[in-house]
């Protein structure tokens, strides 16, 4: 038999996923029942908290398993290479998901709009339902009348795509202090990249109360306003979570886990903070200085 | 190929503890095994299929005469709604999401699924996502009601205030189907046995890796279009409100970019299943093997730029009807390689019509019947005659009933015995295949003909003159309906018994699943084969 072949590691019996499992019911049926009941007031919310905190938790001990087998030294090589897949698999789902969102602002900006206002052989279509509506992008008058401002890309935007394109950078920093094994380089680079990313969260929240009060740019404003505060919306979503990704591996880290040629869990969280920056990239882009 | 099998026996003896299958409903539920998962998600699938069977049965009982007699018409849209939702994402992929559990493994030569913990997660979330579902019909003002396609605005301005559990419970179907597929797209691309090249692949695990990869490409966006459903329903966005600057065009636009991949990833596996059981039964190598392959990928390919076929009749510029046309078309040329190679299989074969052969013919004949109707409805000015009628609904049964579930039913047939260590009940299983082929042209074919006429699809009433059809149709329905209970019947005796099978349950079949004993041991190849 082919030495070369090691013993790929099939886990035993295990209950996180079947707890995950519960987690996501109560979380899908949480989550449906406080949109439902967003007028009405209900308890659906304590539901969608309950499914969260039993996921954080699955999540916590499903991890605690992976990484004490890892320890072990029940992984091959051949199972690292499997991980590297699943995780770029996964960030490929993620890119199609956006895909979805940067699809609906393209159809918006270039067909829905420029039809509305008559463009093509539609001229008959913007004499019918709204005649004094003129097709611009920003969409800052929509067909029924309702208006906002337009967010430009010089403030605060702009600040952000240097704090984030920075970021990638001090974690470049750190993965290579990592594979040099200079622990405090390590630590410095991956606070600093934490750091960064807290600091491009609070701008955002900065920027959307000032699109909520100062411009009227609200998630209902019509398609830019949809699109503006979706794609922004869950890229913000993605950054909490690529943040929160860094710390846990940050506190690993300050724990000792982790060597120069065995840190993959660390490099999973490294390509997904790199993934979600180049999202932003092309938000900056298309949503902002387009 | 003994001494294979019998050195899986002893490395099953050698792990104790943990390696052999726990006792009672943990084994179930903490599992990590592929066959354990497999068989979870084909008894999911069977259960499922027999829900949205129920389901079909009552739109069939009150489509029997015109007027309204059984059921509210909102009643009537619930059903064909959540019968479409059931067998698309309850039936027919989980059904080959088990499937490609159970065989892709031991057809590599892998000792379990990449990733079997995931593996596990993928699975167990379904159920809920379904019990969600179908739990909504029971709440006042009732379950989906605006298709299975869930088209704004009738989703998002016209529904009823459960859709949000309809759109979590998407969402839940959606994640599963990644994790599944990323598991076998991993499993496939990293676990081979040494000397498993690429083109040595079986034909199953060539289209479930291409299926794989259109699952993780597609399943996102339709995450995407059910979000956006939530935000126009529930937070005053306008996506798919012209008033806002949106268009509910928009919205069928980014639903189809994932339906229509979405009907590929419903039939590659069944191409997949049909070229392993042809050539088994034709005693001869299969006809093509590298232009299967090639044809697999150039349909998955070409499934990204054809969505619009199915919204000719929505005003688009012509030069985008004419795009999608012809694109659409361009799709039966590798389609017809695989059927010519399929029959160039069987040309000089020395054939046998056991079960999974007599399955595996109709589904050759009758998908190809459904392909052509595919091909009328390509046709960008003769579909503006046939667009929302049961014309539609018979050409998207004949490629997904006497398609998709005739392979699921094939495959089901070919590998039971390699499941259970026993033969199932021949007899029985005939009458099945030949109830279910009569009465499924009874069901379908009449719809081409009142299709034709005019008769529109999802309304609960109709026209006089389509009564005699649809009272064909119904009876063709109820004697569909009532033969797949034969078919729970046979695999219930399969598991619990019958005939002993040899490792090699067909003379003619080849593959490394049939050098493993059957039933096949809990555990294979925990050292991978070496493959020749």
């Amino acid at each position: 038999m082919d030495k070369n072949y090691e013993k790929y590691y099939v886990p035993a019996q295990s209950p996180w996923p079947i707890v995950g499992a519960f987690a996501m019911f109560f979380i899908a049926v949480g989550a449906g029942l406080t949109v439902m009941q967003a007028s009405s007031g209900g308890g659906g919310h304590y539901v969608l908290y309950a499914g969260i905190a039993v996921l954080l938790f699955m999540l916590f001990r499903w991890f605690k398993n992976v990484i004490e087998e890892s320890d072990q030294g029940l992984y091959s090589a051949q199972m690292d290479r499997s991980f590297r897949q699943g995780m770029s698999w996964f960030i490929f789902s993620e890119v199609m998901f956006f895909m979805a969102f940067f699809g609906a602002l393209f159809y918006a900006r270039m067909l829905s709009v420029p039809w509305l206002g008559g463009a093509g052989n539609n001229a008959m279509t913007n004499e019918v339902l709204w005649p004094t509506f003129e097709a611009i992008w920003p969409l800052v008058t929509t067909p029924d009348g309702g208006t906002t401002q337009a967010m430009g890309w010089q403030g605060l935007p702009l600040i952000n795509t240097l704090i984030l394109l920075t970021s990638s950078v001090t974690l470049h920093f750190a993965h290579v202090g990592m594979e040099n094994n200079k622990r405090g380089p390590l630590k410095v680079f991956m606070a600093l990249t934490i750091v960064l990313g807290v600091c491009f969260l609070g701008l955002q929240v900065v920027e959307y109360m000032h699109a909520y009060q100062d411009l009227g740019l609200t998630l209902d404003a019509g398609v830019y306003g949809n699109t503006f505060f979706l794609l922004t919306g869950f890229h913000g979503m993605h950054v909490t979570l690529g943040t929160i990704l860094l710390l846990v591996m940050l506190i690993r880290i300050l724990k000792g886990h982790f060597s120069p040629d065995k840190h993959f869990a660390f490099q999973a969280a490294a390509w997904y903070w790199h993934f979600v920056d180049v999202v932003w990239l092309c938000l900056f882009v298309f949503v902002y200085v387009l | 190929m003994s001494s294979v099998t019998e050195q899986q026996h002893d490395q099953a003896a050698h792990h104790d503890g943990h390696h052999h299958p726990a006792k009672g409903f943990k084994r179930w539920l903490y599992t990590t095994n592929h066959k354990d998962i497999g068989s979870l998600y084909l008894i999911f699938s069977l259960t499922m299929f027999l829900i949205g069977g129920a389901m079909a049965m009552v739109i069939r009982a009150e489509l029997f005469q015109p007027g309204l007699q059984l059921v509210e018409p909102h009643f009537f849209n619930q059903m064909t709604t959540v019968h479409g939702l059931i067998m698309v994402f309850g039936a027919v992929m989980p059904a080959f999401t088990g499937l490609a559990n159970w065989m892709v493994p031991l057809m590599i030569g892998a000792p379990d699924m990449a990733l079997p913990r995931m593996n596990n997660w993928s699975f167990w979330i379904l159920p809920f996502a379904f019990i969600i579902l179908l739990a909504s019909l029971f709440m006042p003002g009732g379950g989906p009601a605006f298709g299975w396609t869930f088209y704004a605005p009738l989703s998002t301005t016209y529904s009823n205030d459960n859709t949000a559990l309809f759109v979590f419970a998407v969402h839940i179907m959606g994640i599963s189907s990644i994790m599944g597929a990323i598991n076998v797209i991993v499993t496939i691309v990293n676990l081979r046995a040494p000397g498993m090249t690429w083109m040595k692949l079986p034909l199953f695990v060539w289209t479930w890796l291409i299926t794989a990869f259109l699952l993780i490409a597609v399943m996102p966006v339709l995450a995407g279009a059910v979000t956006m459903v939530l935000t126009d329903k529930y937070f005053a966005t306008s996506f798919f409100d012209a008033a806002g600057g949106g268009d509910p065009v928009m919205f069928q636009h980014i639903f189809w970019f994932f339906g229509h991949p979405e009907v590929y990833i419903m039939i590659l596996p069944a191409f997949g299943i049909i070229s392993t059981i042809v050539p088994t039964f034709s005693r001869k190598k299969l006809f093509g093997y590298a232009s299967m392959v090639y044809a697999t990928s150039s349909i998955a390919l070409l499934s990204f730029i054809v969505w619009a076929h199915h919204m000719f009749t929505t005003g688009m510029p012509v030069a985008g009807e004419l795009f999608f046309m012809y694109a659409t078309m361009l799709i039966s040329v590798p389609t017809g390689v695989k059927v010519f190679n399929w029959v160039a299989t069987m040309w000089r074969g020395s054939i046998s019509f056991e079960v999974p052969m007599l399955f595996s013919i109709a589904f050759i004949v009758l998908f190809t019947l459904g392909g052509f109707s595919g091909l009328m409805l390509a046709i960008t000015p003769a579909d503006f005659q046939y667009h929302d009628t049961y014309f539609v609904v018979a050409h998207f049964h004949y490629v997904l009933v006497t398609g998709a579930i005739f392979s699921i039913m094939a495959g089901a047939y070919y590998w039971l015995p390699k499941w259970t260590g026993n033969m199932f009940n021949i007899t029985l299983a005939k009458w099945h295949f030949w109830l279910s082929l009569v009465s499924v042209n009874v069901l379908f074919f009449p719809m081409h003909f009142v299709g034709l006429a005019g008769m529109p699809r999802r309304i609960p009433d109709y026209a006089l003159q389509f009564a005699d059809f649809n009272a064909i149709i119904s009876i063709g329905g109820f004697a569909f309906g009532l033969s797949q209970l034969l078919f729970v019947v046979v695999v219930f005796k399969c598991a619990r018994g019958g005939d002993k099978v040899p490792a090699k349950v067909w003379d003619g079949a080849e593959g490394l699943e049939w050098e493993v004993a059957s039933p096949a041991p809990y555990h294979t190849f925990e050292t991978p084969p070496e493959i020749k």
